[in-house]
């Protein structure tokens, strides 16, 4: 790993010209985005896992959470740190790529390679910056749904996330219910609540009130809004784990020291532990896509779209669905998890729903967590075999 | 109790454990079934089976499911288990077109003789649990099963009672003695809306 110099270099490159797999699309079909915007031309960043099969059943799609990317199961080309799902894709793990071909792209809006707001504009030759419009997330499955198009895809074997990757698959079976075979939505909700908003706009405040920030213009006016943007991440991480495992990890423990310094040091464990968390975060995001990451998941609100009632969304529906919510998440609490349930139900959908013993909060869905991996194995393996793909 | 069941109907079992029924429905009768299933051990197995089943309990889940889900709502061997059994039962008869309850009988001579010879809580091969950890808070009769689906308003349209083998009392007719010889019954039953 390089000097944070080197690794925001490599942050930036990465915007423009990712280690991934891309895909072009011109300017004579542009994305027609919820806020109406027409988006031209987009490219999609992704990674693809295992081989896709003759009759392309096998295909099964990953969608990453807030401050993720395309990069499920490779080191990171910035940080070098393992992909974010290494423990559930790989041979014989429950994605498994011997059988089956996974697929992860990053989302319209982000910063690892496909559009967003540190991409060049190509009517300016400078990053969009706050020109982008605001992204949906129905407007990154409907990206998704070009990537796919293009691989030749007509359906699906799976669609699954975390988080805001749980949002895109509810979307995704929302809108696509017959190319989406099974779905696995994981600790996420069908919309965004009051509290996490609000949790939201006190991270996007912090990135704004830097004065880096340049109303969005740092990248041309050669700043950057660390500070602001470590500090939200510090709030938004909080957010993400659980009081009992916070103090089982730290307690009050003082951090390399033996009695209180009596100033704003770093005394205890979970300062430090929380300044480490912003600052390795810093030098691989993009403060902007940070903005419009969080306002899509803002912006969710499934029920909405279709007449206030969540189980109109999946009326009909023929895709198997397997709910899955983590005790501790009090972030998208298992209360979330069972409105879907009842509204899948309601619509007569194939559902099954688990909710998993953890103190690790909302992000359990990360981490090695057996009935995570047992629950997606068969959950997976039962589909596979209901569709006759090996 | 899979005999009770129609080919291709949709069936809820309430309590399916390890989906062991479920699947024997899908196989045998081409059932398109779900479940609920109180153990996480439980749901995971049916997942893996490839089942749809929910992680809950009949007492809090089943005012979740609308009127007329299914054809056939299952409940084996759990009424007894339940805190509120007459409100399980009444939410059965509305989400199903019938219902199919099997209940451990109480009034088996054997634990009649226990309570009224010995003078201590039975503990039988149905009812093996102690009276201090046992998950059998409700327990009832045949016949006081009858006089519940009675009360509720629903009419029996199949009954059989069962011996300690799990064999009909194929030769015994009188409800006394289905009270007094069956291990367990089981009853299909329906509710005119």
């Amino acid at each position: 790993m390089g000097d944070l110099g080197t690794l925001l270099n490599g942050a930036v490159t990465q915007s423009v010209s990712p280690d991934s797999l891309t895909l072009g699309l011109s300017s004579n079909s542009p994305l027609r985005m919820d806020s109406g915007a027409a988006l031209a031309p987009l490219t999609v960043a992704y990674q693809t896992y295992g081989a896709l099969n003759g009759a392309k059943s096998n295909a099964i799609l990953l969608c990453h959470a807030l401050t993720g990317d395309q990069h499920v199961a490779n080191p990171h080309p910035v940080t070098g740190r393992p992909g974010w799902w290494e423990t559930m894709v790989g041979p014989g793990k429950p994605f498994d790529t011997d059988r089956f071909c996974v697929i992860c792209s990053n989302v319209l809006g982000g910063c690892m390679g496909s559009t967003g707001p540190a991409s060049l504009n190509p009517e300016t030759g400078e990053p969009y910056g706050l020109d982008f419009p605001i992204v949906t997330i129905a407007d990154m499955v409907r990206t998704q749904a070009l990537l796919i198009d293009h691989l030749g895809i007509d359906t699906l074997l799976c669609v699954a996330g975390g988080s805001m990757g749980g949002m895109q698959v509810l979307q995704w079976a929302a809108t696509y219910p017959d190319r989406v075979f099974a779905a696995l939505p994981i600790a996420t909700a069908a919309r965004h609540s009051s509290q996490n908003i609000a949790f939201h706009e006190v991270g996007r405040q912090a990135i704004m009130a830097d004065p880096d920030w340049r109303h969005g213009r740092y990248l041309v006016e050669g700043t950057r809004p660390g500070k602001g943007l470590g500090v939200a991440r510090m709030a938004a991480h909080i957010t993400y784990l659980s009081e009992s495992a916070l103090h089982r990890k730290f307690g009050r423990n003082l951090q390399d020291r033996a009695a209180r310094t009596f100033s704003f040091d770093a005394d205890f464990q979970v300062e430090s532990y929380l300044r480490h968390q912003g600052a390795i975060f810093v030098e691989r995001f993009d403060p902007n896509s940070y903005l419009y990451m969080t306002r899509a998941m803002d912006y969710f609100d499934l029920a909405a779209d279709y007449g206030g009632s969540l189980a109109n969304a999946f009326k009909g529906s023929r895709t198997r669905f397997c709910v899955v919510s983590f005790t501790s998440d009090w972030l998208f609490p298992t209360s979330d998890s069972r409105a879907t349930v009842r509204a899948l139900n309601a619509g007569g959908a194939s559902v099954s729903f688990v909710e998993i013993e953890t103190d690790r909060g909302h992000d359990a869905f990360l981490l090695d967590v057996p009935e995570l991996i047992d629950t997606t194995k068969g959950f997976i393996d039962a589909a596979a075999r209901a569709r006759g793909v090996d | 109790m899979a005999e009770l069941v129609a080919p291709k109907s949709r069936v809820l079992d309430v309590g399916c454990g390890d989906g062991a029924l479920l699947r024997l429905l899908a196989e045998e009768r081409s059932v398109d079934g779900r479940g609920i299933e109180l153990s996480q051990q439980g749901v995971n197995d049916c997942v893996a089976k490839g089942l749809s089943v929910i992680q809950g309990d009949a007492d809090a889940d089943l005012v979740d499911y609308p009127d007329d889900a299914f054809d056939y709502v299952i409940l084996s061997q759990t009424l007894q288990a339940t805190r509120q059994p007459r409100v399980v039962l009444e939410h059965m008869l509305r989400i199903g077109r019938r219902a199919i309850v099997s209940v451990p009988n109480f009034g088996h001579w054997r634990i009649r003789a226990q309570v009224a010879f010995l003078g201590r809580m039975p503990v039988t091969e149905s009812l093996s649990h102690s009276w201090y950890d046992t998950p059998n808070i409700h327990f009832c009769t045949i016949a006081d099963f009858v006089a519940l689906a009675r009360d509720v308003g629903a009419t029996i349209d199949k009954s059989v009672a069962l011996d300690l083998a799990g064999q009909p009392l194929h030769r015994i007719f009188s409800p006394w003695a289905w009270n007094l010889l069956g291990d367990q019954a089981i009853f299909l039953l329906h509710r005119k809306r």
